[in-house]
């Protein structure tokens, strides 16, 4: 029968995408659970350095660190901007990213210039003619980032830090709530700002080896790579989590347009039997 | 015998958190024995042996390098990437001091002296650790 043959390949073409969406679901799903281990994984090292931090910060150190004290005029700041390399994962990068913007428009409208570093090709896409400075690219982590390759990122960084190019290091990302939650956060990494207060108001002062620069150098290094890292990894569970989410609607959505078209082939197919009935009935008895 | 808390962590993962009676790290300056009460330090270690002394036994868990802090009764050791002794690969170990060891010889074509430095350290230590490990077994 001739009757509804588009709505039969449209109903086909949404079948099709069903399918894709449903099989990208699932390999979501299991992607989430492995980056969401990852993630819990990675927060002791976090949390301990965290730790630390907030005991120097009640040591009596007899050298003060640059990453630890507050630099007088800011004058420009720098943002690491973690996103993914990948779409189809709902508003995960533009509502990061929007939040972002209205941020920077705040410190544009103080004077303050921002300069960015982006980590994920959906940030340095959207960036690219955003007018901010990039001063370095990371793309192309996959799902399983390894400590090493933040290294140099983070590092252009805080040697614009050390140079006084910049006065201020945040890094943005979004926070990993819970499987339908994630939100966009953005944590200041330097100078740093002063952890929780401890029973330790005592002098007291560490013993650093081989000497108190080198040592705390190694340490706050560590820890703002520390943050970064666990940004990335939270980041990656995001994306998995709201690409799952994502996914499943636009199943859903697909299924309902289906049930839709479905009943409008129906329609369609029984208004022309029943006209040809009517045909027929009216042939035969005009004979 | 008083006993003093360790956690050795790497950045993706918790390698040991207990009770020890004492630890031993490798920092920078030379190895380095904590007891429970040791003063407050901050050191950083170079790539080698940490060893953890328990009631039930030794723990040793291979560090390349990182942070030891210590607190009067807590002990934290930031590992860069610590992996346990016994996974060691030393087939990988000892294609890494190879390579390492092929870049110094051609050092004045560009590469820099010190990461490969630090790298054949790095590799010597691991290779130490593992006759270690089959001495024991052996």
């Amino acid at each position: 029968m001739a009757v509804g043959k588009e709505i039969r390949t449209q109903i086909a073409s949404i079948k099709n995408t069903q399918k894709i969406t449903s099989a990208m679901e699932m390999v979501a799903a299991s992607k989430m659970k492995k980056a969401q281990n990852r993630m819990l994984a990675s927060r002791p090292y976090s949390e301990k350095i965290s730790k630390v931090i907030g005991h120097l910060a009640y040591a009596h150190s007899e050298f003060e660190h640059p990453y630890m004290k507050e630099a007088g005029d800011v004058k420009r700041i720098g943002v690491i901007i973690v996103s993914s390399d990948r779409g189809l994962c709902g508003g995960l990068n533009t509502n990061l990213f929007r939040s972002l913007l209205k941020q920077v428009a705040d410190y544009q409208a103080k004077g303050i210039e921002v300069e960015i570093c982006t980590i994920g090709k959906k940030a340095t896409s959207f960036f690219k003619n955003s007018g901010l400075t990039i001063k370095s690219v990371l793309t192309d982590l996959g799902d399983a980032p390894h400590f090493d390759d933040l290294l140099g990122t983070v590092k252009v960084m805080l040697d614009a830090y050390d140079e006084g190019e910049i006065q201020q290091l945040s890094v943005a990302y979004n926070r990993f709530e819970n499987t339908m939650t994630q939100v966009p956060t953005v944590t200041q990494l330097v100078p740093m700002v002063a952890g929780e207060v401890d029973d330790m108001d005592h002098y007291w002062d560490y013993i650093y080896e081989p000497d108190a620069q080198e040592a705390l150098n190694a340490l706050l290094v560590r820890y703002i790579e520390a943050l970064v890292y666990q940004g990335l990894v939270e980041n990656i569970a995001c994306e998995q989590s709201s690409r799952m989410i994502s996914m499943k609607s636009a199943t859903d959505n697909a299924g309902d347009m289906v049930q839709e078209l479905e009943l409008v082939y129906n329609k369609a197919r029984q208004a022309a039997i029943t006209q040809e009935i009517s045909e027929i009935v009216s042939g035969a008895s005009a004979v | 015998m008083s006993t003093i808390h360790v956690d050795v962590v790497s950045a993706t993962e918790s390698l040991y958190s207990g009770e020890a009676n004492c630890v031993f790290a490798p920092a920078s300056t030379g190895e380095l024995g904590i007891y429970p009460k040791h003063v407050a330090l901050l050191s950083t270690l170079k790539p080698g042996e940490v060893r953890v002394e328990t009631d039930k036994g030794v723990e040793s868990i291979y560090v390349s390098g990182g942070i030891v802090e210590v607190q009067p009764d807590v002990v934290t050791i930031f590992s860069d990437t610590a992996i346990r002794a016994h996974d060691l690969d030393e087939s990988k170990a000892l294609e890494a001091k190879q390579r390492a060891e092929e870049a110094m010889a051609n050092s004045d074509t560009g590469h820099d002296v010190g990461t490969t430095q630090a790298a054949l350290a790095e590799a010597m230590a691991q290779l130490q650790m593992i006759s270690k490990m089959r001495g024991k077994k052996l």
